[in-house]
């Protein structure tokens, strides 16, 4: 079994693209190889600046060969079909056979595909896989039309086996293949030739190249941290940084560098930042201290003064570096400790997005919306306004201007120097938390209610400009803000009137709607919605939306529900909320949570206003609801009562549809005849005695008890009693009495959205 | 390897010398105020078409945000680019340009000199290539690229372009730590001239012009003369009554391209043009950049036959 070696030797190749590439290459000519008929034993590929190597064992030396018949159309057919068909079947016309079938004489192809060699096979798959390689970029040079990463030099492709090793010949756009490589640019550059794959990864190795991207990586962690340590200090670990580096060198060396001590009072992330971002280098941490006191560079090159001059240009171009983010550092201290004003004016200048106004009128209404939230987060609502109104300052600041990757941070570092409180200090930094679903949400309440605000602000800011996510497009990260919220809200336990409160928000943005939009249809569908809820919300809604646009247009009508642009705007509200509600969804189907019982609880409740209560709108509440329901439909009871409640329920529907009323008052114990009827009264008078009070108490999980022990007494009635009784007095007396049954149950949950068992 | 260079000068020199050793035209800088050594005709007009060239040149560049009143230890707002275009480039593009370093002192076994991805893109220019910025002991010292569109016209063949900033490349060399303290002749010489000597009080002047006194009501009438005579150049039927000749004016064109965008940086270091306005102003001057490429394109220099 022959093993192949294949190595693209080019310019130097980006380092955020290596590790891909050699996935790439691998996938690639594999597949290929087996679509051909080869297989093999095992394949690795590896990347370095300048190459990707794969190296492919136990590979088999020929494909099998192939025989394959297939039917054609019958003799006399019309000519067009019959070239049709040696067109798909790749054969010419004398090759045909005629046999007899059922019907008459048809052509048969038989097509034979001879075994192939494996180097005649690799040689097609290899050409193929250079020329539709899937570089994230890629790019022509010379007079040549290949395109590759950078300009590619050669193609290495040998085949190895006991009896030797064999070039395997193959030329793309005029790079023949060989058995020669080259070693590192400085340090070795003579072409050598290999013959196996361990031949050339120690030859490599004599050439100071270190093939392996995850040797290279080790080697700079070990060598970076035993420097350090026989120092006292630690490297800051970075995976990322780590890899690139890596990446950007095929003899990695080692060098550790001091920090001029000018700098060693800013920031630890500035500096950080500054020597990761532009120069590549590690930060080197003294463990006593805290501070980022040196630094490690990772070279290329081995010189003959061990590094001495590379250490020092670096050193150079570092302190340059670092004396530009002194300067804004210190520029930007002394615009903090006047106050920042100077910044939240030119955030006015500052376009957040051009249907949604300023940076300076966004902060505005997240300052009044976190005002609004502070006190059901336990935060002082003067406080919250306050840091929601400094949390972006920092975005004029020079230093995150150069590195905005700091936003937040510098603003905590501002605030400080301000002299704020630390709350709203750290409302600077936290309140872009979470960011990812792994990130640490905010606990700090003033921190809470800016974070709060400032998503609800952005959700329903695009929303009403609808600009909502679509697909796989979330340009905003709108997916990433609601998520954000409903973790801010449930991993802090809170109780709110979410819904209703991101219902309001959306009011204020009612002015940025434009005005020149067709509102006919939305407004027409929102006429059906408002019904949906209760008229009080739907009054200050107007008045909200009506302020925002007066403000906005100057615009002199009568604010009233009926405005269409209003209409449009609750709209649009409405329409982020059922969105919320699918995040939702998502959100607890991660934890187990199923989507019926989801929607069973997110449904309005029976008989509440407007259908919005508490239980459906704090999304705390919701929660704990769906989570007793869940546990209840666990358990044998909750099982069979949903069979109960769905079969009682579907006796009166049909009946209700039959009769053309609705029962739902007056069933009368008087006209009980069977013992079971009666335990059913009692057993609903005694759920109601419980019921209403543990849902008044949110307690949910008695409440569904209580609801689960009408089990029995529900089973007891359909097996003795008769629904449907000759007699219409008893009829409509026990079909009130189901009634009695599904008002019940849908005071907890509407369970009729639950997907049973049925 | 030569000894190390001891001035600004002599680094040009030297880089002249030895790109003229490799068979490069040493072109002058264009008489125009440029923002990059890539606007010099000889650049931008001359990586489109078939024709092979080969050229290499100091451009003057100015970009008047940049001005720092000559304090800055490294910013200004009119500095030197050293900039080399071979079409096709050539296999062994890399192994030139080290030797160029070489040249200038920068010897490779010493230092540790690297490519690192940076593609460029102009968007003025309509123009993008990939390549890297080297990096010398994690300096960087030139702008390494491999054109593929200009113009919006793809480049075939493909021309290797470099650009050497020399204040920076030479204060390295020289191990000088601010730009006006750099020799700029023979620090021996009779009269020794710094950096500063020479440009210090430029740098002061034109700071305060570029920021706080351009008139910009002029300087927008300016970028519209300028718009408007390249379109009427464009716009001129390519046949010469008075001499019966195709004289496609593509040149003369080109500079009012190169005006306008000079204009339009002027204009934005005067702080007069807003954020959503400025992508506007740059897809104006990409539009005259286009059509100067087209018109190209149809010459004899550009490859079309004659």
């Amino acid at each position: 079994m022959p093993d192949l070696l294949i190595e693209l030797f080019s310019e130097e190749i980006p380092a955020r693209m290596q590790t891909r590439a050699a996935d790439d290459l691998r996938k690639l000519v594999t597949d290929g190889l087996v679509e051909a008929g080869l297989t093999y034993a095992g394949a690795a590929a590896f990347s370095t600046p300048r190459r990707l190597a794969l190296s492919i064992d136990g590979l088999t030396a020929e494909s099998k060969p192939v025989r394959e018949e297939r039917k054609g159309p019958k003799v006399g057919a019309p000519d067009k079909a019959i070239e049709g068909f040696l067109r798909g079947a790749g054969v010419a016309r004398e090759d045909l056979e005629v046999r007899d079938d059922k019907k008459g004489q048809v052509y048969f192809a038989v097509i034979e595909k001879p075994g192939r060699i494996a180097a005649d096979i690799i040689a097609e798959v290899l050409e193929k896989s250079v020329r539709n390689f899937p570089w994230p970029k890629s790019m022509r040079w010379g007079t040549g039309n290949l395109k590759w990463v950078r300009p590619l030099h050669s193609i290495l492709c040998i085949l190895s086996d006991e009896a030797g090793t064999e070039v395997v010949p193959l030329d793309v756009d005029g790079i023949a293949s060989g058995n020669t490589t080259r070693g590192h640019r400085f340090l070795a550059s003579d072409a050598f030739s290999v013959v196996s794959f361990d031949d050339y990864e120690a030859k490599l190795k004599r050439a100071n190249v270190v093939l392996r991207a995850d040797e290279r990586a080790e080697a700079i962690w070990n060598e970076a941290t035993t420097q350090a340590f026989a120092l006292g200090l630690e490297v800051v670990e970075d995976r990322g940084l780590l890899t690139e580096v890596a990446g950007l060198v095929e003899w990695p060396v080692v060098l550790l560098g001091k920090i001029d001590d000018d700098f060693l009072g800013l920031p630890p992330e500035v500096l950080q930042t500054s020597m990761k971002e532009h120069q590549k280098f590690f930060s080197v941490r003294n463990p006593k201290t805290g501070r980022i006191e040196r630094f490690v560079t990772v070279a290329n090159m081995e010189t003959a003064d061990n590094g001495a001059t590379i250490l020092a240009g670096n050193q150079k171009v570092l302190a340059a570096r670092l004396a530009d983010a002194k300067f804004f550092w210190e520029n930007d201290l002394r615009v903090a400790k006047e106050g920042m004003e100077p910044w939240l004016d030119s955030l006015s200048n500052v376009t957040f997005h051009n249907k949604l106004g300023s940076q300076k009128d966004r902060i505005e209404r997240i300052a009044a919306l976190a005002r609004e939230i502070a006190l059901s987060v336990g935060a002082d609502p003067d406080l919250a306004a306050q840091a929601a109104r400094v949390a972006k300052a920092d975005l004029s600041s020079e230093m995150v201007y150069e590195f905005p990757e700091l936003q937040g941070l510098m603003g905590r570092y501002y605030a400080e120097a301000a002299d704020l409180p630390a709350d709203v200090a750290a409302a600077c930094e936290e309140h872009y938390s979470p960011l990812g679903p792994s990130d640490d949400v905010p606990t700090a309440p003033v921190s809470v209610a800016v974070a709060l605000a400032d998503k609800i602000d952005t959700l329903t800011g695009f929303w009403a400009i609808d600009e909502k996510p679509t697909g796989s497009k979330d340009p905003f990260a709108l997916r990433r803000a609601a998520l954000g919220v409903i973790r801010l809200v449930l991993e802090n336990g809170l109780t709110l009137r979410l819904f209703e409160r991101m219902f309001m928000a959306s009011a204020s943005h009612v002015g940025h709607i434009a005005a020149d939009e067709d509102f006919g249809e939305l407004a027409r569908a929102f006429d059906v919605l408002a019904e949906n809820l209760p008229a009080e919300l739907v009054a200050a809604f107007a008045e909200q939306a009506d302020k925002a646009v007066r403000e906005r247009r100057g615009l002199d009508e009568p604010a009233t529900k009926d405005r269409a642009d209003i209409k449009f705007g609750m709209a649009r509200a409405s329409d982020l909320v059922s969105f919320f509600h699918d995040r939702l969804k998502v959100f607890l189907r991660d934890k187990g949570i199923r989507h019926d019982i989801i929607d069973a609880c997110i449904s309005p409740i029976q008989g509440a206003p407007g259908g919005v209560t508490p239980a459906n709108d704090d999304l705390t509440l919701l929660v704990k609801r769906a989570e007793a329901l869940a546990a209840t439909l666990a358990t044998d009871d909750g099982e069979n009562l949903l069979q109960g409640f769905k079969r009682a329920n579907n006796i009166l529907s049909q009946a209700e549809e039959k009769d053309g009323v609705e029962y739902s008052y007056g069933a009368d114990i008087k006209f009980a005849e069977h013992d079971a009827e009666k335990a059913l009264f009692a057993a609903l008078d005694a759920a109601d005695a419980k019921i209403a009070p543990a849902m008044e108490a949110e307690d949910f999980s008695t409440a569904m008890t209580a609801m689960a022990a009408l089990r029995g007494p529900i089973d007891g009635f359909f097996t003795d009693v008769q629904v449907n009784a000759d007699s219409q007095v008893l009829r409509r007396n026990r079909l009130n009495l189901l009634s009695r049954i599904r008002n019940i149950c849908l005071s907890v949950a509407d369970l009729t959205k639950i997907e049973g068992t049925s | 390897m030569a000894d190390k260079p001891r001035s600004f000068q002599e680094i040009i020199l030297r880089l002249q010398t030895y790109w003229a050793s490799k068979g490069c035209a040493i072109l002058q800088p264009y008489d125009m105020e440029v923002g990059a050594g890539t606007f010099h005709p000889a650049t931008t007009l001359r990586a489109l078409g078939s024709n092979h060239w080969a050229a290499a040149y100091v451009q003057p560049s100015r970009r008047p945000t940049d001005g720092r009143y000559g304090e800055n230890p490294n910013r200004l707002q009119h500095f030197y680019q050293y900039q080399v275009l071979i079409k096709p480039s050539p296999p062994d593009f890399q192994e030139l340009y080290l030797g160029s370093l070489s040249e200038i002192g920068i010897d490779a076994d010493k230092h540790d000199i690297r490519f690192v991805e940076d593609d460029w893109e102009s968007p003025t220019l309509g123009a993008w290539g990939l390549g890297w910025e080297v990096w010398c002991d994690g300096m960087e010292v030139s702008q390494f690229t491999y054109f593929q569109q200009v113009g919006g016209h793809d480049c075939k063949p493909i021309s290797g372009e470099l650009t050497y900033g020399l204040e920076r490349l030479a204060m390295y060399v020289l191990g000088v730590d601010h730009v006006m303290d750099m020799p700029f002749n023979d620090p021996q010489a009779p009269i020794p001239l710094s950096y500063g000597d020479v440009f210090q009080q430029a740098e002061r002047e034109y700071s305060r012009w570029n920021f706080d006194v351009a008139d910009t009501d002029k300087l927008l009438q300016h970028f519209l003369d300028a718009e408007a005579e390249c379109q009427r150049i464009l716009d001129a039927p390519a046949d010469d009554p008075k001499t019966g000749k195709k004289i496609i004016m593509v040149h003369p064109a080109y500079d009012q391209c190169i005006k306008a965008s000079h204009v339009f940086n002027l204009l934005d270091a005067r702080g007069v043009i807003s954020v959503t306005e400025r992508q506007a102003y740059i897809g104006r001057v990409r539009a005259l950049a286009k059509a100067c490429a087209d018109a190209f394109v149809q010459t004899e220099a550009g490859g079309a036959a004659a």
